[in-house]
Formats: C-alpha cells, sequence, structure tokens
C-alpha cells in the first residue's frame, strides 16, 4: 500500500511537471469529474487527471468497487455529473445502450491528433472510448512443482488436466489447479472463454437469440467440471482475491490467472521465496484441439459523458488524455497494468498478456445484450458443477434465464 | 387526540416516510409493470488494438424516437411478475403436469430462479427467527439469574454480535470458517472429518447461514427479554411461591405470559429482518448454494446489464410476502387495538 | 426477584445455566477478541492458508516486522489512508440521524399513542410495509433523482435518507412507550388550559427519557453500522467509517490492506463498548419503562 501511495504521488507528479510544459494539459476551465474502479492503474490515472486542475478548472475523482452501480445514474442528468466514465469492453456497452456517452471524433480531430491510433476503440466509425490497459487471463505456473512432476508448461486444458492428475498422485498437492470459480461473474466468465476456446458461438447469427445448448456448451461444462475436480473443494466461493491467496500460500501449482494480477504474485513479501521466485507465466492454453485459445482479451478506457457541456467535455478530454500518456508512467506504476501507452516497458511478468494477444485471443465480446447473457451463465453454472443438475438441463436454464431477461429489456 | 393535532403531531415523520419511502414504492410499482423499449439492433465494426470484428449495438437514433414518445417505456401489465425469472406461471403448470409425485415438482419448481431463493428465503425465516428468540430467551434468564457484580460485563459481551457491523462480522467469520481456519479446523478434530468443508456443500453452507442468522439477531431477542423479566410482577411469583408452585411452574406459568406481548413485537420486527436476508450470503460468497429473495434483487441490479424492471418486480414480491407472512401477527394487533379503545 | 429465587436454586440448575451461560459468552465475544487480537498481526498470520495457528504464533509478523505485535494496521489506517475523516463522517451523521429520528419519531408516536381512531392503526401498519421494503431497491431508485437534483455524495442527503428508513421502527417503539404513560396525566394538564402541545412539553417530555433513549440506542446502531445507504449515496470525501472500510477490501486487495480493514473493525467497535457499558443502564430501564408491546 505504501509503495501504491507512492506510485500515485509520483505520477501525480509526473504529470504535474510534465503538463507544465504543455501549458496544464492545455485548459483552464471547465469542470471534469470521473467515476471509475478503484484498482492501481485506475488510481494512478485518476491522479494524473487531477494534478490537471488549473485556474478555474476543477478535476475529481471517485473511484470505488460501485462504480457500476453509480456511473450510470451519475451520467444520466442533464448536465451529468459525471464527465467521464473509466470502463473496460463489457461495461461500456451499458452506457452506450442508454445511450450517455459522446463520440469522440471531434475532439479527436481538434486536441487528439497525437493519441496513438492503437488505443482509439471504434464502434461503427465513432470513437467511443481511449483505452490505456490491456488485460487478459493466461497460464500461471509453479516451475519447481512441475519439474519435480516432469512436466512441461501446459499449452492445452487436456494438457492441464493431465499434468494435475499426475501431481496428484505423486503427493506433491491434493489440489492442485487454482482458478476464479466462484458463482456470478467470474464463473461466467471462465464459461465464457472455455467455450469461445471450443469455438461456439452465443448467438444465432445476426440475432440476439442465445443458443448455448449445444454440443459445445456441454462439452465446456465437462471440462469446467474436470478441472475443479483438482481444485480446493471451497472453489465456488473463491474469486480472483481468494485464488491469489491459495497461490501465494503455495497451494496451487497451475492457474488460468489475470494478468493484471500477476505482478502481486510476484512481489517478495507476498509468500514464501519458493513460491514467488517459482511463479512463472506463459500464454493461455486452447482446449480441444482448437486454435484459439480459451480466454478473452480485456481493455480498459475512458469515456466522455454526452449531457455536458463543450468546455466541460474539452476540459475532460484533456485531462485524461494527459494522465494517459508517457508522462504519467514511472518506475512505480509501470507494473501496475499492461499498459497501451508509448513508453511503456514490459516486464516479464507481463508476458502472459502480449503471448495471449499474439496469439489471435478473442476480445471479450461488446454486444448490447452479453451483460444478460454473463448474468444468466453466472447463476446457473454453480448448479451444474455441484452435480445438482445435468449439464443439458443447466444450459437450457441459462438460455431461458437469458431470454426472458432480454425480452424484458427489449432485444428480444 | 383532535385530527387537527394529530396531523400536525404527525406531519414531520409521516413526510419523512412519504417522501424517502412510499414515492420510491410507487415509482417501483411502476416501473414493475414498464419495460424498456424494443432496442433497435443495428450490425457495426468495432475496432480496438485488438483488430477489428463484426459486432452489433443499439441504433440510438431509432431508438430515442421510441423514448420520446414513450417515455416510461412499453407498457408490459404482469408479464414481468409471470416471466420466468419471478413467478414463472407458465413453467410452473408445465412442472406440475410432468412432475412425477410432489417431490419432482418441488426440485423442478426450486430450480427455477424466484423459487430456489424463496426456498432459502423462508427456510431461513422459520428458523432462524424462532430460535433466535428461544435462544435468547434462555440467556435472559441466565444473566438476570446472575450476582449483580458480573450482569454489566455479560450484557456487554453478549450484545457483541448485533453491534459488530454485519458486512465485517460475517467477512471475518468467512475466514474462521474456512477448512483451514481456527473455527474449520475446530470442527473437523471435533467432527473428526479432517476433510470437512462448511463452503463446499450446499447443505453445510445453509447451516452456517442459519447459524451466523441466530448468533447475529438473537442479542436483540435478550436485550428484549432481560428488560421485560425486570417488570414480572413480583407479587405474583410470591403468592405462586405461597401456594407451593415449583421454579418451572412459576416460569411457565407467570414469566412466559408476561412476556407474550415483547414475543409478539420481536417476532414481527425479526420475520421482516430475515425474511429480507443479505449480507451473510454476500459475505460468506454463499451464491452458489443459496440465494435470498434481496440477493436475487442485488443480482439484477449489479451485473454488467441492470434489470431494473426485474428488481422493482422481486421488491414487489418481497412486500407482498413480508405482508402474508406478518398478517397473523398484524390481524392480532388491530383486535388489540381494538379492545383497548 | 432475582435474589430470592436465586437463593432456593438447586446446584445442578446453577451449574446447567452457568455453563450455558459461559459458553454463549465464548461464542458471542470469540470472533471479536480473535479479531481484536489479529489485528496486531500481519495479513500472512490472521489469514493465514497454511495453518491457522500463524495467527497465535505470529511467524510471519516477527518475520515482517522484527516484533510479536505490529501496530502498522491502525498506523495505515488512522495515518496513511486517514481513517479519522471517516470517522468524523460517521460522528455527524450518527449524531444527526439520531436526533431528526427521535424528534419525529416522539412527535409521531405520541401522537399514534394517543389517537383514538382507527386511521392511527393504519398509520402504522403502512409504516411497517414500508419497512418490508427491501433497502438496496430504495437505494438504487434514490440515485438518478439524487443526481439530478445535486443532492447525491452529501452528508445531509444520506441523513435523512436515513431518517425515513428508521423511523418505521423508531414509530412502533416510540407509540408502545407512549401508550404505557398514563393517559390522564397529559389530559389533566390539558383540563387545567395548557394546548395539546404544551401538554406534550411540559408533562410527557419530562417522563419519555428511558424510551426514548433505548430507541436512540437501536437508531443509532442503525445509523453507525449502515452500509447500504451510505455506501452508494456519498462521494469519497463524504464517505462514514463502514464504506470507507470496506474500500479497504476493495475489488482487487493489495496487500496490507487487507489488515487496514481489519484494524478499522476493532476501531469501529471500540467506542461501542464505552457506550454500551454506559447506557447499559438506561437501555434496560428503558425497555421496562415502556415494555415494547406489539
Amino acid at each position: 500500500m505504501t509503495t501504491m501511495k507512492k506510485a500515485v504521488l509520483a505520477s501525480a507528479l509526473a504529470a504535474a511537471s510534465a503538463s507544465a510544459f504543455a501549458d496544464h494539459c492545455g485548459f483552464n476551465e471547465g469542470r471534469v469529474n470521473i467515476v471509475g474502479n478503484e484498482f492501481p492503474a485506475i488510481q494512478t490515472v485518476g491522479a494524473g487527471a487531477v494534478a490537471c486542475a488549473h485556474g478555474s478548472a476543477t478535476v475529481e475523482t471517485n473511484l470505488t468497487k460501485d462504480h457500476q452501480k453509480i456511473n450510470l445514474a451519475g451520467m444520466s442528468g442533464n448536465p451529468a455529473e459525471y464527465t467521464s466514465a473509466i470502463v473496460a469492453n463489457s461495461s461500456i456497452v451499458a452506457l452506450m445502450n442508454e445511450d450517455v456517452i459522446r463520440p469522440l471524433n471531434d475532439l479527436i480531430a481538434e486536441y487528439g491528433q497525437d493519441i496513438p491510433k492503437k488505443q482509439l476503440v471504434t464502434i461503427g466509425g465513432d470513437v467511443m472510448a481511449v483505452a490505456f490497459m490491456a488485460n487478459a487471463q493466461h497460464l500461471v505456473y509453479r516451475q519447481d512443482i512441475l519439474e519435480q512432476a516432469g512436466l512441461q508448461p501446459p499449452s492445452t486444458y487436456e494438457e492441464m488436466l493431465s499434468g494435475a492428475e499426475k501431481i496428484r498422485q505423486m503427493g506433491i498437492l491434493e489440489y492442485p489447479l487454482g482458478g476464479a470459480y466462484k458463482a456470478g461473474w467470474n464463473l461466467a466468465q471462465e464459461f465464457t472463454n472455455m467455450y469461445i476456446g471450443h469455438e461456439g458461438e452465443f448467438y444465432k447469427p445476426g440475432t440476439a437469440e442465445v443458443s448455448v445448448n449445444n454440443a459445445k456448451g456441454v462439452a465446456t461444462l465437462e471440462m469446467l467440471k474436470a478441472l475443479s475436480e483438482y481444485m480446493n473443494p471451497d472453489f465456488l466461493t473463491h474469486d480472483s482475491n481468494l485464488t491469489s491467496d491459495e497461490w501465494t500460500a503455495g497451494n496451487v501449482a497451475m492457474m488460468n490467472m489475470w494478468g493484471s494480477r500477476t505482478g502481486n504474485l510476484l512481489k517478495p513479501e507476498s509468500s514464501d521465496p519458493v513460491v514467488h521466485t517459482n511463479t512463472k507465466v506463459a500464454g493461455p492454453m486452447t482446449v480441444a484441439g482448437g486454435a484459439e485459445p480459451a480466454s478473452t482479451l480485456w481493455w480498459d478506457g475512458w469515456t466522455v459523458a454526452k449531457n455536458v457541456s463543450d468546455a466541460d467535455a474539452k476540459a475532460t478530454f484533456l485531462a485524461l488524455k494527459a494522465a494517459t500518456t508517457e508522462g504519467v508512467l514511472n518506475a512505480d506504476n509501470m507494473g501496475e497494468a499492461v499498459w497501451m501507452i508509448d513508453g511503456y516497458q514490459p516486464e516479464e511478468v507481463n508476458e502472459g498478456v502480449f503471448a495471449a494477444i499474439a496469439a489471435g485471443t478473442t476480445p471479450y465480446p461488446m454486444l448490447p445484450y452479453h451483460g444478460l447473457l454473463h448474468t444468466a451463465l453466472g447463476d446457473n453454472i454453480a448448479d451444474f458443477l455441484t452435480g445438482k443438475e445435468s449439464a443439458e438441463q443447466t444450459l437450457s436454464d441459462i438460455e431461458a434465464a437469458y431470454t426472458a431477461a432480454a425480452k424484458e429489456k427489449g432485444f428480444l | 387526540m383532535k385530527h387537527r393535532s394529530f396531523f400536525w403531531f404527525m406531519l414531520p415523520s409521516a413526510l419523512a416516510m412519504l417522501v424517502f419511502i412510499a414515492a420510491p414504492i410507487v415509482s417501483v410499482l411502476i416501473q414493475s409493470v414498464y419495460a424498456p423499449h424494443e432496442q433497435v439492433i443495428k450490425v457495426v465494426e468495432s475496432c480496438s488494438i485488438f483488430g477489428c470484428t463484426e459486432s452489433t449495438t443499439v441504433d440510438q437514433d431509432a431508438t430515442s424516437a421510441l423514448r420520446d414518445a414513450e417515455p416510461l417505456g412499453r407498457f408490459v401489465g404482469s408479464q414481468i411478475y409471470t416471466d420466468r425469472n419471478h413467478l414463472a406461471t407458465e413453467e410452473i403448470a408445465v412442472a406440475w403436469q410432468e412432475a412425477e409425485g410432489f417431490g419432482d415438482f418441488f426440485s423442478k419448481a426450486t430450480n427455477l430462479p424466484f423459487y430456489g431463493a424463496m426456498s432459502f428465503t423462508l427456510t431461513y425465516t422459520a428458523v432462524v427467527t424462532p430460535m433466535a428468540i428461544i435462544l435468547g430467551f434462555f440467556i435472559a434468564l441466565g444473566v438476570n439469574g446472575l450476582p449483580k457484580l458480573l450482569r454489566g460485563p455479560t450484557i456487554f459481551f453478549s450484545l457483541l454480535p448485533m453491534i459488530v457491523t454485519p458486512l465485517v462480522g460475517a467477512l471475518i467469520l468467512f475466514w474462521m470458517i474456512d477448512s483451514r481456519g481456527v473455527l474449520g479446523v475446530g470442527l473437523q478434530n471435533i467432527l473428526g472429518d479432517p476433510t470437512l468443508s462448511l463452503k463446499a456443500s450446499t447443505p453445510m453452507m445453509w447451516v452456517t447461514l442459519i447459524v451466523y442468522g441466530i448468533w447475529s439477531s438473537c442479542p436483540f431477542a435478550f436485550v428484549v427479554y432481560y428488560a421485560g423479566l425486570q417488570t414480572v410482577p413480583q407479587d405474583s411469583i410470591e403468592s405462586a411461591k405461597l401456594d407451593g408452585a415449583s421454579r418451572w411452574q412459576q416460569t411457565w406459568h407467570i414469566v412466559i405470559p408476561h412476556l407474550v406481548p415483547l414475543t409478539t413485537f420481536m417476532a414481527l420486527i425479526k420475520i421482516m429482518d430475515n425474511f429480507r436476508v443479505f449480507e451473510p450470503i454476500v459475505s460468506f460468497n454463499a451464491e452458489a448454494h443459496a440465494q435470498s429473495l434481496s440477493s436475487f434483487i442485488y443480482n439484477d441490479l449489479s451485473g454488467e446489464t441492470q434489470l431494473l424492471s426485474s428488481a422493482a418486480a422481486t421488491s414487489v414480491l418481497t412486500i407482498i410476502g413480508v405482508v402474508i407472512l406478518l398478517s397473523p401477527v398484524l390481524v392480532r394487533t388491530w383486535r388489540d387495538y381494538g379492545n383497548q379503545r | 426477584m432475582s435474589a430470592s429465587i436465586q437463593d432456593q436454586k438447586p446446584l445442578y440448575l446453577k451449574v446447567l445455566i452457568n455453563s450455558f451461560l459461559v459458553l454463549w459468552l465464548l461464542m458471542a465475544a470469540f470472533p471479536f477478541l480473535w479479531t481484536a487480537w489479529g489485528s496486531f498481526k500481519v495479513e500472512a498470520d490472521f489469514f493465514s492458508k497454511a495453518d491457522w495457528t500463524n495467527a497465535l504464533t505470529g511467524v510471519m509478523t516477527i518475520a515482517e516486522s522484527g516484533e510479536y505485535f505490529t501496530t502498522d494496521g491502525y498506523h495505515g489506517a488512522w495515518v496513511q489512508e486517514e481513517f479519522w475523516r471517516a470517522a468524523m463522517n460517521t460522528l455527524i451523521v450518527v449524531v444527526a440521524t439520531v436526533c431528526i429520528s427521535l424528534t419525529f419519531g416522539t412527535l409521531g408516536g405520541y401522537a399514534l399513542a394517543r389517537s383514538a381512531y382507527r386511521y392511527a392503526f393504519w398509520v402504522l401498519l403502512i409504516a411497517l410495509v414500508f419497512r418490508a421494503m427491501p433497502p438496496i431497491t430504495l437505494v438504487s431508485g434514490y440515485l438518478l433523482p439524487f443526481f439530478e437534483l445535486n443532492m447525491w455524495g452529501h452528508l445531509p442527503t444520506s441523513i435523512i435518507v436515513l431518517v425515513a428508513i428508521n423511523q418505521p421502527f423508531t414509530l412502533w417503539m416510540l407509540t408502545s412507550f407512549f401508550k404505557n404513560i398514563p393517559q390522564e396525566l397529559d389530559e389533566s394538564a390539558m383540563v387545567d388550559g395548557c394546548t395539546r402541545f404544551q401538554a406534550f412539553r411540559r408533562v410527557i417530555i419530562p417522563v419519555m427519557w428511558p424510551g426514548v433513549i433505548t430507541t436512540g440506542l437501536f437508531s443509532f446502531l442503525l445509523a453507525y453500522n449502515d452500509f447500504a445507504v451510505t455506501a452508494m449515496l456519498l462521494n469519497e470525501e463524504n464517505k462514514t467509517m463502514v464504506p470507507k472500510l470496506a474500500g479497504f477490501l476493495g475489488t482487487t486487495q493489495t496487500k496490507g490492506n487487507v489488515m487496514f480493514a481489519v484494524s478499522s473493525v476493532v476501531s469501529i467497535t471500540a467506542p461501542l463498548f464505552v457506550l454500551v457499558m454506559f447506557f447499559q443502564r438506561q437501555i434496560v430501564s428503558g425497555l421496562t419503562a415502556g415494555a415494547v408491546k406489539g
């Protein structure tokens, strides 16, 4: 935590010094208020934006884990309380559905020609967000345990299963696998990964009609269940935090984990030396002979609210632009994320995410109705993993739950 | 009291409740019979650093015309109440026809999300309410028999489960009951089963949640009963003693009847609170094994896409459920009211 | 009464009752005492996935800080993360909520207790139905209007919402207290020429304190422990202690932050100790005087 505070401070100073050159980020009036999640990388961006406050301009942030519950309401009024929301490719959809964020094309033409093209997120030709970090789930493994068992790091889930069996047989670990399988959002994410790995299609082409109740869906569930047999019996209560705790306690040999979390696992103070010196990362695995990795790519980026004055929109745009340029990066916050900012120097720990990008992993689906399916998946898969019902029953429950929700929302 | 003075005395309280509770209830009622408009979807190309893919988005120009025409959304009547994610009338009818016996029907019904949540909520309410009240009663009797000097600290430790913030109380307990935590290991030793995990199976999770519920709500019953015990009419006890009544007879015939009115009040409050059980499910990460009506609403409101109409419908159903559960107590109160005048 | 009963208690009953009480006290106090102990350890000990006895032996605490106990959790929360700001906010919210709740509640409760008309019952009944509304729905319903009216994020907004949510319980409790105050008291005052309000002020207010204090304690606990309202309706700088503490846990738990949360739990509960010790007489005598009748 101390390091994080320092990092925020240092990045704020860096941003301040950078902005001194750029005439205080290029604005001295207007109101900026940013809502977003609270993990360290976003704190860095928030502090970078706050450092732009100058003249009559005000810059505020509200970075909280409840951001998704308040961002829509906070941007719906006119003028909107929040002039910007920091979102990911899953959460931008809710804001676009309600039409509360504006296309950035004109602002980019006027003030943002120097933003690298790769950072722009365009939908139907309109730039809707500017991304500043990437994330993906990929393999994390314990080199010492794999060597002891005579195994190579797995490149497919089938290898992971046979490796887990071998580690268990040799009596090294009773539960060699880990994963964020907490019922709800996390478990739905694991299904999404695995279903994409099986080359499954979530919807009937060109419609919002769901179609996961098929052989690929069954195979996906079977694979999740097979993996869970090698996990701590409490796996349905383990989110990313608890899974990381299992890892640092040395209880796990292999897991599919978020790239953004691996930095913490490698910190010397987080665990016994034998654990953190042997923690290695590799690209995401494939499944069932598929070519596409069973994982999804994610970005986090910033947006500008629709219902704000032109002056506020300009100030917001410039503040966040300044907060996501090379100026905010320094030795302390470099490892907080896989930054999509020029001047970012990746470390060894980030290779998992780069491998995921290089392997052509699918981005998480950015569809107006996919959030509803994600919720339906999260509510129902646990019933199969606990053995309460068959795979087909679970899949048909998922379809029915999604269909009812999509009808309510007007998608069907 | 005259109508006029009643009005002025009642005004501040009524105003606060009307603005901040009644108005939201009305808007929830309206929201539950209106759903968002039909969304006009268009196919677009979306690009990011990861490349371009074909995807879909909501056509805002087309949708905004619909929105302006009917700002509340489209009227759907009871459709949301009866859809599969709520009362599921069609699914229940089908299950009733196809079910082989009542057990099969029950398992089919509880597989539906609303009835699944309902079955846990009712079980929780039905077990926790009486258990907490009974336990609270015995603690009160026990504390009442203690020497004065010991009573103070005892009261204060007994209140701890109630005054420690529920969010945090459950969070720390979640760690303590882990199969490697202090309570988890303790239980494993007591039961002689080293693989026991409270978080891995549905029955164990239900028991855990219910035990937590009793633990955290019996202090309330204890305080109220302890206070009630101080007012037990001394002369009745003395005369009962003279008549040769045993200790149990005194308790049964004098103390308990004296405490009945208190029990009504507590049952009322506790049934209502237990029916809205929410925090323990979230704090214990129990979503895989147990859902309650409130956690069901929470899911609707905290997903990537919020389901406002669905949450509104479930809230209305919760209120109706509470009113049905409380109706026996309310009828009693109604009669008492009549008698007093 | 208790003394006379105690005299004749047979030995087996004494043993039974006392061992039951000791068992209960262990159950009630152990989690908190464990937390208080653990708040002086590091995360790797208190939340050890390897061996729970680390929390007792403090292996990692000694390894990390060189001492058997560490106050890093407290220092981090109070100094580095400025938990005292949240404590100030809580103080404001709690004092205001309790005062306003009780003012509204005594007026309303008195009226309900003294009205001979049926509508008094209906008011109480509707208040009860209001209480049945799940707080999550209420709070998410507030968001949009509060943002539009520019009320979101400020302390007064949360205070008035907490007051409103608390009214049904306060009304029920105070109504039953006032019913136990003999009606002749205020009626005779009115015969002497007082208005209703004068009678309330001169005759009822002096005798109502036991009931008000008890009800106030329940209001206090509600406002003090509230998470649903304060977490969603307050902005960063106005956050009260409970949401601030929940923020330490966060979505991505950074090392050490979890111990800030644990030390905050102890910090939050400590004042309640003092409060309960101080008011324990009043709670009991208040409930006695009023006897919360259904």
